[in-house]
């Protein structure tokens, strides 16, 4: 069985379609594209499909995974024409590459952080594209103030479930946040491990640098996974797990 | 990118907003600069039930095949939106283009059941459309109502321009290009009307007047305007199978009703059961080519991606090729892990083999529709199912695995005695106790039979359509005779009994058979602030019934009179094929309890020959 890891974007008026949704879009546009997905045995056999880490509505991203497994090979160029020929504007696939079968390699238990790109409500539709103004969409205190607050020993912060209220030190879940002419990013624990919101932590930051009312939109840009190998970097992009299948021809 | 009617802020703030987004597989964009007509096409529902319906999609493919025209969808905003766009003054507007309503040149809005009609005036009223059809000018759309309900449009007729009676299909294009044609000319609404008043099938009510006599019925009804014809004949497509049929439907984001592919196998039902509007108003039977229909499948999974397909009709056992369809369907789809559903069939050998082929027994539940218990009654309405039909179909599925049997049923039906109302109880338990003549170790645990009752509503051009209904509390009594008779039942604990709101059946009764001068009630309560009244969460009977005491329209004139055989009704104007002589003979024979055979066994002449189609000629071949 062939496993499979596709890569998609999702943005503009798309940014409103919740994660269920996103997920049968997704059922739909398999059998548009006649993607030779694997189905469940029994009676009611449904696509083996499952989504990393589900996006919040209202933020966009360049970023989503879903893992498939696939009941003969197609490959990657063929299976990213075919599924974008037949999307709606607002989700578009990105790549599609193939995994490693193992159990560890798939699933959503692998994704353990996420970066965003946080920009000022106003700026969303410009500061997406291709951002080249030299101007910064952020006054350039920010930094400064950037510093400040990761210079703080710990970061608590009231963190509210369904069932309960506890207190939180958030700073060991950041991992990186700095400023970018294009907005900040930050880079966040996500994951079954733990998992900290973009926006909890810049009402945070806000609050600290008493600017809090400012309205600000986020972008997720990439998933990480845990580094399998023991060298380099802490974290690499679920895509980076993956590998081009080629085309039939060039077997 | 797309700009949105609505901010971020609101969108984020409501629940679904991918209702209000459009943007779905399918959809049709155009430049608005380019096209000669928009037409904006209203479900007045919420966005789940309104993209469920097969007859707005029919239409908006139609209308978009045409260059010079970009036909658009509008739903009923919800509740939490409705109220968030009367405080912001935020105007109604298409999904696809996000522009308001207001600037279209045509408002069509689809008939489907009475409860909607609050609904309409909340469209209109968010999109700044003056209520009143004679307080609109130049800069507002022409709106215009269709779909079974238009079948008697007066309840409604102040406040549309005009009514297409019949299937779309077939005039839609002559209204356009009169209306294109009347826009080149600089004519005025006025004029465009005069024109429409014209083609067959289209009904203009300010172009008629009604008298009525000392005791409130109908007296005299006739146009006013010279133009405007004495009689508007429905609109039947006679060919099913070379019409058009959208190939590439519309794919919603969020889940709604009908999540699936819809082949229409037939339209019309050749059963004549009296209670039936739709089985009179689509006559004469035509059934669609089953090759076409294989093709069909077969494009519009494909272009969906849809992961079941449901056929459609009023009686799908009836379809005579469906053997060779369904076969088709299975052997095709279902190794590609397609549903194939199949609803309204009637419970035998073939059905069940087919059933068990294609879902899962144990979860299943059958579903009959007796309509009544006692066989006196269903020779009533002529419903010509008999309890060894029940019996043995339920028998057949006992010993096939099933254990779940749901039986549907009707209450206050004309001439209903104590008697018929208990023998629903009667029926039931007899088909648990074919259950439980299965040996125990056959079984699968105990057996589940749950009956359902509805309140019977007479509809018009139907052989009841002269019938008196009952109070709302004699309803609730009718109700608690039955439930009591389940009680009684040898297996009551395998038995369940539920039956559907009356206080609604009585206002659905008013309008299904109301005049003109029931609008004003309907207006009335949408200022009282009645929405929505389809859902059990948002009906407010005190509301309609206060509206109906500041009107002072009479509920019991409308619905508690039985109707004299001469009387003048308000939807007589409109020539479905079918004669008012053939329905009051089936009314007599109705009361006689005489049944009457469907239209392959033998013509019973009801008059839908006219039409010179469908099963009418078949059967002389």
């Amino acid at each position: 069985m062939l496993k499979v890891r596709i890569k998609f974007r999702k943005y503009g008026v798309l940014k409103f379609l919740g994660h269920l949704d996103v997920m049968r879009f997704f059922q739909k546009a398999m059998r548009r594209a006649d993607i030779p997905i694997a189905f469940t045995s029994g009676f009611s056999p449904h696509m083996i499909m499952s989504f990393a880490q589900p996006l919040g509505l209202g933020i966009t991203s360049e970023g989503e995974y879903l893992d498939i497994e696939l009941a003969e090979p197609v490959s990657s160029v063929d299976a990213i024409y075919r599924l974008n020929q037949t999307v709606t504007e607002g989700i578009d696939v990105v790549s599609f590459r193939q995994i490693h079968e193992d159990k560890k390699s798939s699933g959503m238990t692998l994704v353990a952080a996420a970066e965003y790109l946080v920009v000022p409500k106003e700026a969303e539709e410009t500061s997406l594209r291709e951002y080249n103004s030299s101007e910064s969409v952020f006054p350039s205190f920010f930094a400064d103030k950037i510093q400040a607050f990761l210079a703080q020993p710990s970061i608590v912060v009231l963190k509210k479930t369904k069932r309960s209220e506890k207190e939180v030190d958030i700073k060991p879940m950041i991992y990186d946040f700095h400023l970018e002419t294009a907005g900040i990013c930050l880079k966040l624990a996500a994951g079954s491990e733990a998992n900290l919101k973009p926006d909890l932590v810049m009402e945070t930051f806000l609050t600290f640098i008493k600017e809090e009312g400012r309205k600000l939109h986020y972008h997720r840009r990439e998933l990480y996974a845990k580094n399998p190998q023991n060298a380099g970097p802490a974290h690499v992009s679920l895509e980076a797990l993956g590998w081009e299948i080629p085309s039939q021809s060039e077997f | 990118m797309r700009k949105l009617a609505l901010n971020d802020e609101i969108l984020l703030k409501i629940e679904k907003p991918a209702r209000y987004i459009g943007n779905e597989v399918n959809s049709v964009m155009k430049d608005s600069e380019k096209v000669d007509i928009r037409f904006a096409m209203c479900f007045p529902d919420v966005y789940e039930i309104g993209m469920s319906h097969l007859g707005i999609q029919i239409l908006y493919d139609m209308f978009n095949r045409r260059e010079d025209v970009w036909c658009e969808r509008v739903y009923s905003p919800w509740l939490d939106l409705d109220k968030l766009m009367r405080e912001q003054q935020i105007p109604l507007f298409a999904l696809e283009s996000q522009d308001p309503v207001k600037n279209f040149d045509f408002l069509g809005i689809t008939l489907q059941y009475e409860m909607c009609y609050t609904n309409i005036l909340q469209v209109l009223d968010l999109s700044g459309i003056p209520l009143h059809a004679d307080q609109r000018d130049e800069t507002d759309p022409i709106v215009i109502g269709g779909g079974p309900c238009a079948y008697n449009p007066e309840p409604l007729a102040e406040f549309f321009d005009l009514f297409y009676i019949g299937e779309g299909e077939t005039v839609y294009d002559q209204l356009l290009d009169a209306y294109k044609a009347n826009q080149a000319a600089g004519g005025s609404r006025n004029r465009f009307l005069e024109a429409a008043c014209q083609i067959e099938g289209i009904y203009v009510p300010s172009f008629y007047e009604t008298h009525y006599k000392e005791d409130g019925t109908i007296a005299e009804f006739y146009p006013t305007n010279p133009l405007a014809p004495d009689r508007i004949k429905k609109q039947v497509v006679l060919d099913v199978t070379d019409t058009v049929y959208p190939e590439r439907p519309l794919v919603p984001y969020i889940k709604v009703t009908q999540d699936r592919v819809v082949l229409e196998v037939q339209r019309g039902c050749i059963r004549g059961c009296r209670f039936c509007q739709a089985g009179m108003l689509y006559r004469p039977t035509r059934e669609r080519d089953v090759e076409q229909l294989k093709e069909y499948a077969r494009r519009m999974l494909k272009s969906t991606g849809h992961e079941e397909i449901s056929l459609s009709s009023l009686s799908t056992s009836d379809y005579s090729e469906l053997k060779d369809l369904v076969t088709f369907l299975i052997e095709e789809f279902k190794g590609k892990g397609i549903n194939i559903s199949l609803p309204s069939l009637r419970i035998d050998a073939f059905s069940l083999d087919v059933m068990s082929r294609i879902q899962d027994v144990r979860k299943s539940s059958l579903t009959f529709a007796p309509e009544a218990g006692s066989q006196r009654m269903r020779n009533v309405i002529n419903k010509g199912l008999t309890e060894e039909d029940i019996l043995n179909g339920a028998g057949q599925a006992f010993e096939g695995g099933w254990n779940k049997v749901k039986l549907y049923f009707m209450l206050g039906l004309p001439t209903e005695t104590e008697e018929d109302m208990a023998a629903i109880a009667v029926l039931a338990d007899k088909v648990a106790r074919r259950y439980y003549e299965i040996p125990k170790e056959q079984r699968n645990g105990k057996c589940q039979i749950t009956a359902s009752s509805s309140f019977f509503i007479p509809k018009p051009f139907t052989p009841f359509q002269w019938a008196a209904m009952l109070t709302n509390e004699e309803y609730i009594a009718r109700a608690a005779i039955v439930k009591h008779a389940f009680l009684n039942q040898l297996n009551k604990k395998s038995l369940r009994y539920n039956w559907h709101d009356a206080e609604v059946t009585v206002l659905e009764g008013v309008f299904a058979r109301g005049d003109r001068r029931t609008g004003a009630v309907v207006e009335e309560a949408y200022r009282l602030g009645c929405i929505y009244d389809s859902w059990t969460e948002c009906f407010d009977n005190e509301k309609w019934m206060k509206a109906f005491e500041n009107t002072g329209i009479d509920i019991d004139f409308y619905n508690l009179r039985e109707r004299k055989a001469d009387e003048i009704f308000p939807w007589d104007f409109i020539d479905i094929g079918v004669t008012k002589e053939f329905l009051r003979e089936e009314w007599e024979r109705a009361m006689k309890a005489e049944i009457t055979p469907n239209c392959r066994t033998q013509c019973s002449g009801c008059g839908a020959a006219v039409w010179k189609g469908g099963v009418c000629v078949e059967s002389k071949n």
